[in-house]
């Protein structure tokens, strides 16, 4: 596989979100606005390349047998780092995310990374893959995080959209992240079965 | 008046803050072993198990061994190998005493390691103020327990609906995963209705 494949390719036809259906948790709990959304991209990104950098290093003296544990020991290094740094530095960001922070240590895509390609390949095609899944992840989660804050808040990007006009709370809400996330889904089928007729 | 404190923060991890409705956590189980009613069901009780003993031991390392040392910027790391060992323990301790509930719940223990509700409870028991006040093991444990019986009755409800789904006359392109997250934002909605509960 070429290396534009191996980046490209957790985008679109290998999407985390839409196509495998990973990582619901943090794509719904913290989408409900733009901002936080980019900050999570951001920080699950940093988590995704170093943990796939490390992984394809080790791969050769790990023992198969407890390779899990090591992964997310890998892995949760790097939380701490991303937990740490954002505290420092963005104390209003570490607020707003909040338990999802620690939480990136669960995250399917990760351990799903580090196990399925990491551990297989060499380092350069492993930072391209965490590159490209940390982008797919993001984008789904910032065009969600886009409708839910216009229509929840009525604001983007911290700014009021239309004065005097009431939001629809309801999509900052739980509700409102399921129902958004299942339009997406829904239109994502739609081009699939499009296609392949 | 502590009786009293520990109902609230049961009913309230049951129903008004449920951890997979309105909090979002454990969200993978949740999706991905709500097809079958028995499964679910077995899901659910080694969730709440885990949740229990993850809310006990995480609370004491947390309390005990972390804050004393002055090293609490570990507690992420620190969580999910307590947590990951409490697994394979659970799972070790089950085989040998009853193969039977082993059989039953086996094949969901491994699963759990990555069940973000898990290590949700934990860190969030941390930081809900029982550190302070007396009691902080046990309520930190009745949270636990709430948390794990809010997660049951979710994927339990879950479960029952898609059961039908299953033969209902659903659009092609809305089938699987855009009419489950339909079906739990439905149910979602409902549990807002909770938030309303004055106790």
């Amino acid at each position: 596989m070429s290396y534009y494949r191996v980046f490209a390719k957790g985008i679109w036809e290998k999407n985390p979100i839409l196509i495998l259906g990973i990582g619901m948790c943090p794509t719904l709990a913290v989408s409900t606005s733009v901002s936080n959304a980019l900050w999570m991209t951001l920080a699950a990104t940093f988590v995704l390349i170093f943990s796939n950098i490390f992984v394809s290093l080790i791969k050769s003296v790990v023992p198969s047998h407890i390779r899990i544990p090591i992964f997310i020991a890998i892995i949760a290094t790097f939380v701490i780092i991303v937990e740490l740094t954002l505290k420092a530095f963005q104390p209003d960001i570490y607020k707003a995310l909040g338990i999802f922070i620690p939480l990136i240590v669960v995250n399917c895509i990760i351990l799903g990374r580090a196990e399925e390609f990491a551990s297989k390949n060499t380092v350069l095609p492993s930072v391209l893959d965490g590159l490209g899944m940390g982008l797919g992840f993001g984008l789904t989660l910032t065009v969600l995080a886009f409708f839910r804050e216009i229509l929840g808040s009525n604001r983007l990007f911290g700014y009021t959209l239309i004065p005097g006009m009431e939001p629809a709370t309801i999509m900052t809400l739980a509700p409102g992240a399921f129902f958004t996330l299942a339009i997406m889904l829904w239109g994502m089928n739609a081009l699939k079965s499009r296609k392949r007729r | 008046m502590e009786i009293k404190a520990l109902f609230v923060i049961l009913i309230s991890t049951i129903f008004i803050n449920n951890y997979v409705l309105s909090q979002m956590l454990g969200l993978c189980p949740f999706l991905g072993v709500s097809r079958k009613l028995d499964s679910a069901l077995g899901m659910g009780l080694a969730v709440i198990f885990v949740m229990v003993m993850a809310s006990f031991f995480t609370f004491l390392i947390y309390k005990y061994v972390l804050i004393p040392f002055d090293i609490a910027y570990l507690r992420t790391i620190a969580f999910i190998l307590v947590i990951a060992g409490l697994v394979q323990f659970v799972e070790m301790v089950i085989e040998n005493i009853s193969p039977v509930l082993y059989h039953s719940l086996g094949i969901f223990l491994p699963l759990i390691t990555t069940n973000c509700a898990v290590l949700g409870v934990a860190v969030l028991n941390t930081e809900a103020g029982f550190l302070n006040g007396n009691l902080g093991l046990l309520k930190a444990v009745v949270q636990g327990l709430g948390a794990g019986l809010g997660f049951t009755l979710a994927l339990l409800l879950m479960a029952g609906i898609r059961e039908r789904l299953e033969i209902a006359d659903i659009p092609e392109n809305l089938k699987g995963l855009p009419i489950t997250f339909i079906t739990a934002g439905l149910m979602a909605m409902a549990f807002l209705g909770f938030s309303g509960m004055k106790i």
